[in-house]
Parts: structure tokens; C-alpha cells; sequence
């Protein structure tokens, strides 16, 4: 089951609290401030060009805790 | 991929006030997936309080009705009354339900109102600057406790929601917070029970979230969390207080 996620760069305030929940660590903060004045969370993925290797589930962990709704999730649904 | 998170569908499009790391913000979000779960969308009203979620109106897509600081349940019990037929809440921070609002939080419990509460415990009053509350913790530093809260001047901690508890027309109170994926996970079945009791018209019922104030307690998002879980949790146990639904 592989995932990914996409991050409202605008919404986001940077809390960080979305890094500390990802099992995959896939979260980082960017080192680019958004218009609002904070540098926002940022999804980077080892393998983005290839769904079979990526390492992001879409398994919402980030999203569940995320406290500006600034993280939509997908996944690939199961065969 | 198929989206399998997204904003609920009455929560506004817009971004809101609140502070990073805030709980008002999570909590939220939890009241309307319930709402949009439970397809209640349109007979749903909202009564928010004083406090930093003074705006609330702002961001849920229902009917709201502002309440005076503390007076929410009151409010919530004549709009109830009138209208049985609707889903009536109340969403108030500990100053607003367990200070200056704890007469009519109480009566509305002992009566039994229909109504749910949704009481958003920071122990502080944050809006106005971070002073200590009847919920702030023994040695807890605030600005009107800076050597932190000494029980023998101050008081202890009120548990309202254990004072609730006894009341006999209270059927469903529950302690939650929203500092991990399973404490928010937890909170938004609290909500659902708590909305569903109510919709069984079986009495008052209360979920009482412990939420991260990282601005006032002076700490960064992830020191908040941590704080509510060594320390906090520890004068307000995570629990089911009440369940006689
Ligand atoms: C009658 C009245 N007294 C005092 C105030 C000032 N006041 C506004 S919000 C607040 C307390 C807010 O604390 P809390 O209810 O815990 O909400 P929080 O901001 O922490 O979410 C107070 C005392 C007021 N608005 N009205
Ligand atoms: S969906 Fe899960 S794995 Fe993917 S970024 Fe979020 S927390 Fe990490
Ligand atoms: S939890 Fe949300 S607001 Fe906080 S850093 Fe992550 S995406 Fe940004
Ligand atoms: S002051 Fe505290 S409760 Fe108010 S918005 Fe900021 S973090 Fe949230
Ligand atoms: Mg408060």
C-alpha cells in the first residue's frame, strides 16, 4: 500500500507536529518561508518517480494530527 | 491514489486564527467529521464562547449562536428547548465552562439538557495573556501564578467534569486529548458518542479535550504535547468519567 501527501504551504504554520508522527520520517520543514511568515512542513520522497518503492503508506498519521488541515492524503487503493 | 484525507465538508475553506500547535484547531476539525458522519449538517447549532475560540463561527459550516463568557450552556438549554428536533452544542475553554460558567454548566447537567458540551481544557485562560485558571496544575507557571500555582493560596485544580459526573442528569462525560494520532482518534468517538446520546435524547453529555496552549505555557508545539502527557494527564486522567447512555 503506497501513499503520498500533499502540504498547503499557505496553511501550513509550521508546527512540526506532523514530522514527530511520520513512521517514515518522510517530513522535513522547508527551508523557504511562506507569505505568512513560517517555514512550512515539507513531503519529500526518496523514490517519488516510482509508487512501487516510495516509502509513504497514505497511512494519515501526519494528517490526523496536523492542527491547520494543511495535509490531504492518497493512497493507492489494494488490487 | 485516491484521497483518503481531506478537510470535512463543514469545516469553511478558510485558514484559521489559532496559533501553531493549538488544539482548538484539531478539535475542531473533529466536531465537523462527526457532523458530516452523522449527516447533521444542516440541524446542527453551535453555541462558542469567550475565549481564543471566540471565532468559532467563523469556521464551522452551521448554524452558531454567540454566548457571553461562560453563559453558553444556558444559551445552548433555550435554543434546545425550542428547537428539540435540532443537535445543539456548546464549545467553551475551561475558563469560560468551569469559572465564571460553572452555575449553569451544572444545572444544565443536574436538568439534563439535551445539549453536549465540548469543553476545551488548556489549563489557562489563553485569549487574555495565559493567567491561571481553576483548571491549572499545583506549581504550574502562568502570569497571575508566576512562582507557579500554589494549592494552598490558589486552590487545588477543579475537576469539572467529574462534578458533572454526580449530577443525575448527566449520561455521558469522557476525558480525551488530541496530542497523538490515538488521542484524536479517541476524541472524535467521544464527540460521536456524546452527539449520538444526545440524539437518543437520553441526557446532558460533555467530552472534555486536555489541548496544547503552546503560546501561553511558553513551549514549542512538540514540548506541549509532551506536557500534556507527563504532567497534565496526571491531575486530569485520560477516562470515560460517565457512561450511563
Ligand atoms: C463577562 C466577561 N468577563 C471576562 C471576560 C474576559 N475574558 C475573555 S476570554 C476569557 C477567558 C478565556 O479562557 P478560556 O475559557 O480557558 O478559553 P481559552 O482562550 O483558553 O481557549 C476571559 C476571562 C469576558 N470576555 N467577559
Ligand atoms: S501519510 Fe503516513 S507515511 Fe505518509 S507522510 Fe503522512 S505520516 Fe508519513
Ligand atoms: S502539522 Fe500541519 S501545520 Fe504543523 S507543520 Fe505539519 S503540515 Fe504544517
Ligand atoms: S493562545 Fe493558546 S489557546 Fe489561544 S490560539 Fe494560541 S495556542 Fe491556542
Ligand atoms: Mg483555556
Amino acid at each position: 500500500m503506497r501513499g503520498r501527501i500533499e502540504i498547503d504551504r499557505e496553511r501550513c504554520k509550521g508546527c512540526g507536529l506532523c514530522m514527530t508522527v511520520c513512521p517514515k520520517k518522510r517530513i522535513g520543514i522547508s527551508a523557504k518561508l511562506n507569505t505568512k511568515g513560517y517555514y512550512p512542513a515539507d513531503f519529500s520522497e526518496d523514490n517519488s518517480s516510482d509508487s512501487e518503492k516510495t516509502a509513504c503508506t497514505g497511512c494519515c498519521l501526519c494528517a490526523l494530527v496536523c492542527p491547520d488541515v494543511a495535509i490531504e492524503v492518497y493512497r493507492e487503493e489494494k488490487e | 491514489m485516491k484521497k483518503v484525507f481531506s478537510r470535512p465538508k463543514s469545516l469553511k475553506d478558510v485558514p484559521f486564527h489559532y496559533c501553531p500547535g493549538c488544539g482548538h484547531s484539531v478539535i475542531h476539525r473533529l466536531v465537523c467529521e462527526v457532523i458530516d458522519e452523522l449527516g447533521i449538517q444542516d440541524k446542527t447549532i453551535g453555541v462558542p464562547p469567550a475565549g481564543c475560540a471566540v471565532l468559532a463561527y467563523n469556521y464551522f459550516d452551521v448554524d452558531m449562536c454567540e454566548a457571553p463568557h461562560g453563559r453558553a450552556a444556558a444559551v445552548a438549554t433555550g435554543i434546545k428547548r425550542m428547537l428539540p428536533d435540532r443537535v445543539v452544542f456548546t464549545y467553551q475553554g475551561d475558563g469560560d465552562i468551569a469559572a465564571i460558567g460553572t452555575a449553569e454548566t451544572i444545572h444544565a447537567a443536574n436538568r439534563g439538557e439535551r445539549v453536549t458540551c465540548i469543553f476545551v481544557n488548556n489549563a489557562v485562560y489563553g485569549m487574555t495573556g495565559g493567567q491561571m485558571a481553576p483548571t491549572t496544575i499545583p506549581g504550574q507557571v502562568t502570569t497571575t501564578s508566576p512562582g507557579g500555582r500554589i494549592p494552598l493560596r490558589d486552590g487545588n485544580p477543579l475537576d469539572l467534569s467529574a462534578m458533572l459526573a454526580l449530577a443525575a442528569g448527566s449520561v455521558f462525560i469522557e476525558r480525551t486529548t488530541v496530542i497523538n494520532p490515538k488521542g484524536v482518534n479517541r476524541t472524535k468517538k467521544a464527540i460521536k458518542k456524546a452527539f449520538q446520546t444526545q440524539i437518543e435524547d437520553k441526557g446532558f453529555s460533555l467530552v472534555e479535550v486536555l489541548s496544547p496552549c503552546p503560546t501561553n505555557w511558553k513551549m514549542s508545539p512538540a514540548e506541549s504535547v509532551n506536557w500534556v502527557e507527563e504532567t497534565m494527564s496526571k491531575i486530569f486522567p485520560i477516562q470515560v468519567i460517565k457512561d450511563v447512555a
